[in-house]
């Protein structure tokens, strides 16, 4: 098949456009789990959290038909499961590894127990359409490119800055350093360990339930299990971005980009149906080798996962 | 409430013995899963379905009889012996979420081996195939620990990412070389191999029921697990790697060698279980719904939560794997018998994990209220 | 005189049906049926199609239906089937075909209980296993034949789970039901690797349609996501499994719907005979087991549907032979 040249530009760009639209829910849920743990904390239930949003982002939007109003029980849904998390975690002290799958289990099957009652046939709801920016929306390759997407792209890659900022120059991200890093020394400098961290937590979980609403209000229906294990994903991103905003959106596209190039090559036949688990594997085996050819020297956060005694 | 009865008898009677500090060891748990069936009463009553006969059913289900104690015994082989592999891993500071990984790549393996081998006898093949299962899950685990010690490449997104591969090199195997021919002439393509030798089923150890040699290979490797940390050289160098790394290094512990070996045994394990189900299974054939779990049940994830509820003890993991097989049973057959949706039972299943785990603040604080001596961790 | 002979010979009948075998079970105790199935019962998909199959058949017949849906995991499964075999349900639907090795090793021990099996085509040559399947080709050619029909781009996109059974039968058949129409087509496939990654599957129909596909087709439940996309761009969607125009009335043209109830019935009335399997069989154009539902709020070409209309014409009187043996 002979393909003109702007025919290639359009794929191209296209494939770029859907790599970023796929590496959102990632972006998202990665940069709240990336918060938790830069304090300390490790969440594992990332994925029920999302799920839950998701059901409630969408049962929102069908009955008031107003797609923010989704965003925003996400959102709240998020903050009060981030306030359980963060109570069993800092005030009990439970186990950070299983109550993160009990939370996962719990959101897996509540929310499709949820949609089973409420909702029963799935029923479409519209998503956002794409912004329309002056200018930039109209350039040539790259307006497709990166200025048409929906609101809730911009608002995921927009939180990159926004937390690096806090994160790296002011006070409060500073704290979060420093009490992931080593909350001893941070207390006895006057630091609330327990209110900090609290506040990591449920920030962190409240842009996981805004991850799952993305998801649901951006494929315009709701479904057992909606997320696929993207929570498991978006954490293991955030080892990939060594805990900084910047370097969890690098992973988010990554492997957002290499799902797109490959559902390219799937439709234009270059990869083979016989091979195409094969081809599945490429967003994981990439992101390895990603990892290993930059071979950063990180450290991981020094008190991630200890839960943190006063007094000892 | 009963945590306060308890710690003031526990004060008045001035105890010290291990016989006290089981006892609350159980009941505070047990209480905590008294208190998320509760709520899944709630649930169940607005669903229309009778909680009493529902748990009645569950219980029996999983510890009532010879059955269903046998089931439970079945259903805790995987849990077990990822278990047993997360004890291991996470004393070497190594964080293991490749459970369902490598028990894909365990069972690819020891399939291969039975489709390669089938008129070997059982009493040869049976060890070869979960030995095989053993180095399939080991390559995979060490795959991700080799990454970590050479590359610095965290083993929680190589594992992760390794899983994904798994599956899907799952999928295309079951697909391709190793599917059924007779799938092939009949066009319908199932994922799923040929029924398997008859010599390699493992054998069943009560008559009429499921129960099958699985548990005994389980049981066995939990045992050696124990013995491998703490009264081998190996298994210290593997604890003292992840207790101190920087002092281990200086004491002329290789760091890089140990990870990669505490990732390859815990995938041993891993690939063990997966050997024992595709050959204790029902079917006995390998087979997968293309999902993007498999046929694992996702045993390589649960197994982390038995080895955490355990103290990342192989001992404890028995008793541990035990309840959560036992727990795994008696949801599904409360979904059978109350006919309410399976989001239900996961749902509940989830509650009673963190209702478990949060627990564990309220045995701990009534265990110093009673000024019992709490174990030490690294006790046996 | 008359009204007595009439008396007794409306006794003598009356007696005569209350005796025959169907009206011993019909009207005495319920018949209990269990289904197990991988997804979840509203997935509007695969599980769906035999809740509504059996749903339609309690209207006539008292049925006390239990189902445990969700349960993708073969062993979970099997374990089930053999519970309510136990349990003494007399028709256990396993309704997947991966369960088929499990079955095979159950069935067995319970020769009093009904199996059916499905979507396959093998017995195992056990008198108490059915099996059951949809020719989903016959329903993906006419579908395929619409929609080059249909196509003013020249390109049609299908989206497909993994390349395996029912998934591998209905895009077969549409990708030769296309190319009947039109050689030229071009009639792209993408099989995403998974059954259930919605928002792979929503970015599959965004690249197909980039490709130049303006009519799109899938099978699978986590095709919802590639109808969202379809609907953003207003492109026409031809379903399956299920009537799928609830999902997006503005896009869907029609959809290939599974009416299991026609050899459920088959498979009762055999059971009230005493037979409890040993059968094969499947859901077809010809038996209106596989029916094409038309969205009629949508503006179909006259043209179209007669090409449609056609194709299955042929296919019932067996001039059109699509993919299924």
């Amino acid at each position: 098949m002979m393909m003109s040249d702007s025919f290639a530009v359009m794929i191209i760009v296209a494939t770029i456009a859907s790599g970023i639209r796929l590496a959102t829910p990632f972006l998202l849920a990665s940069l709240g789990e990336a918060l938790g743990q830069r304090s300390g904390v490790l969440n594992l239930g990332v994925d029920g959290v999302m799920l839950l949003g998701a059901f409630g982002a969408y049962y929102t939007v069908l009955q008031s038909n107003n797609l923010y109003y989704g965003l925003l029980v996400g959102i709240a849904i998020g903050l009060l499961i981030g306030v359980f998390y963060a109570f069993i975690t800092l005030n009990l002290q439970a186990e950070q590894g299983v109550s993160g799958i009990g939370i996962y289990l719990f959101g897996l099957g509540m929310s499709d127990l949820l949609f089973q009652k409420f909702v029963g046939t799935p029923r479409p709801i519209l998503p956002f359409m794409p912004l329309d920016i002056p200018v930039l929306s109209g350039l040539p390759v790259v307006g497709e490119m990166l200025f048409q997407h929906s609101i809730i792209v911009y608002i995921a890659f927009g939180l990159v800055p926004v937390m690096s900022f806090v994160l790296y120059r002011t006070t409060y991200g500073l704290n979060i350093r420093a009490i992931g890093e080593n909350p001893e020394a941070a207390d006895s400098l006057g630091v609330s360990v327990m209110a900090t961290r609290y506040s990591a937590i449920i920030i962190g979980n409240g842009l996981a339930g805004l991850a799952g609403a993305a998801l649901a209000i951006e494929l315009g229906i709701f479904q057992q299990n909606l997320t696929n294990a993207m929570g498991f994903i978006a954490i293991a991103l955030v080892y990939f971005g060594a805990w900084s905003p910047k370097g969890v959106m690098i992973g988010s596209l990554v492997f957002g980009l290499v799902q797109a190039i490959v559902l390219q090559c799937k439709t234009f036949g270059v990869i083979p149906r016989s091979a195409s688990d094969l081809a599945a594997m490429a967003p994981a085996i990439i992101t390895i080798l990603a990892l290993v050819v930059v071979a950063k020297r990180f450290k991981q956060p020094s008190a991630l996962t200890k839960p943190y005694v006063r007094g000892g | 409430m009963t945590a306060l009865l308890i710690s003031f008898f526990s004060y008045r009677f001035h105890v010290k013995t291990t016989k006290t500090k089981s006892f609350i060891g159980l009941i505070i748990p047990l209480c905590a899963v008294l208190l998320a069936l509760a709520i899944g009463a709630i649930m169940l009553l607005s669903l229309g379905a009778n909680p009493i006969s529902g748990y009645a059913t569950m219980f029996g289900a999983a510890f009532g009889s010879v059955e269903g104690f046998s089931e439970t015994a079945v259903k805790s082989i995987p849990l077990l012996l990822v278990g047993v592999g997360i004890c291991i891993a996470f004393r070497a500071n190594v964080i293991n979420i490749g459970g369902e990984g490598q028990m894909v790549m365990g069972a690819l393996l020891a399939t291969a081996i039975a489709l390669a081998f089938p008129d070997i006898p059982s009493l040869l093949l049976i060890p070869m195939v979960l030995l095989a299962g053993a180095v399939g899950g080991a390559f995979w685990g060490a795959i991700a620990g080799a990454l970590k010690a050479y590359f610095n490449v965290s083993e929680i997104l190589s594992t992760i990412m390794l899983n994904i591969v798994a599956v899907q090199f799952m999928n295309f195997l079951l697909r391709g070389p190793m599917i059924d021919p007779a799938e092939i002439a009949r066009g319908t393509g199932i994922p799923q191999t040929m029924r398997l030798t008859e010599n390699a089923d493992l054998p069943i150890l009560i008559e009429g029921m499921r129960m099958h040699l699985g548990v005994v290979v389980a049981l066995f490797v939990a045992v050696a697990a124990y013995i491998l940390l703490w009264r081998t050289a190996m298994g210290f160098r593997l604890r003292s790697v992840g207790y101190n790394p920087h002092a281990s290094r200086y004491a002329g512990i290789s760091v890089p060698k140990n990870v990669t070996s505490a990732l390859a045994f815990s995938g041993a394990m891993a690939g063990i279980a997966g050997a024992i189900l595709v050959f204790g299974s029902e079917s006995h054939r390998m087979v997968t719904d293309g999902g993007s779990t498999g046929f694992t049940g996702s045993a390589g994830f649960n197994g982390i939560v038995v080895a955490l509820l355990a103290g990342l003890h192989p001992l404890w993991s028995i008793p541990s794997a035990l309840l959560f097989g036992g727990m795994l049973v008696g949801a599904n057959a409360l979904q059978r018998a109350a006919q309410v949706p399976s989001a239900l039972i996961i749902a509940l299943n989830g509650l009673i994990v963190v209702f478990v785990v949060s627990s564990e603040y309220f045995k701990q604080r009534t265990l110093q209220a009673g000024r019992v001596e709490q174990e030490e961790d690294d006790d046996e | 005189m008359m009204k007595k002979f009439n008396l007794s010979l409306s006794a003598l009948l009356l007696a005569l049906f209350l005796l025959s075998p169907s009206a011993l079970l019909a009207s005495g105790k319920a018949l209990r049926v269990a289904i197990i199935a991988p997804s979840a019962q509203n997935d509007l998909a695969f599980t769906q199609s035999i809740v509504d199959g059996i749903n339609a058949i309690k209207k006539d017949r008292d049925i006390e239906l239990a189902i445990t849906d969700g349960t993708f995991v073969v062993e979970d499964a099997a374990a089930a089937i053999r519970d309510y075999a136990k349990k003494g349900y007399d028709l256990v639907i396993a309704h997947g075909s991966q369960y088929g090795g499990s079955l095979k090793e159950i069935a067995p021990d319970f020769p009093d209980t009904a199996f059916a099996w499905g979507t396959s085509a093998d017995t195992f040559g056990l008198p108490n296993v059915s099996s059951y399947e949809a020719a989903s080709d016959q329903g993906g050619y006419v579908m395929g034949v619409m929609a080059a029909a249909m196509s003013k781009k020249g390109g049609v996109g299908v989206i497909g789970p993994i390349e395996v059974g029912d998934a591998k039968l209905y895009v077969d058949g549409f990708v030769m039901g296309a190319k009947a129409q039109n050689p030229k087509i071009r009639a792209k496939v993408n099989y995403i690797g998974s059954f259930s990654d919605v928002a792979l599957a929503a970015e599959a129909a965004r690249a197909h349609m980039a490709a130049g596909a303006d009519v799109l087709t899938g099978t699978a439940q986590m095709v919802v996501g590639a109808i969202g996309a379809a609907r953003a761009k207003r492109v026409a969607w031809f379903g399956t499994q299920a009537n799928q125009t609830e999902l997006a009335p503005e896009i869907v043209v029609a959809s290939q719907v599974y009416k299991w109830e026609v050899i459920l019935k088959k498979i009762i009335a055999d059971m009230d005979n005493g037979v409890k399997g040993g059968k094969m069989y499947d859901i077809n154009l010809a038996n209106n087991g596989i029916v094409i539902e038309f969205n009629d709020a949508y503006k179909l070409d006259p043209a179209v549907k007669e090409a449609g209309m056609k194709a299955i014409a042929g296919i019932k009187d067996g001039s059109i032979v699509t993919s299924h043996k």
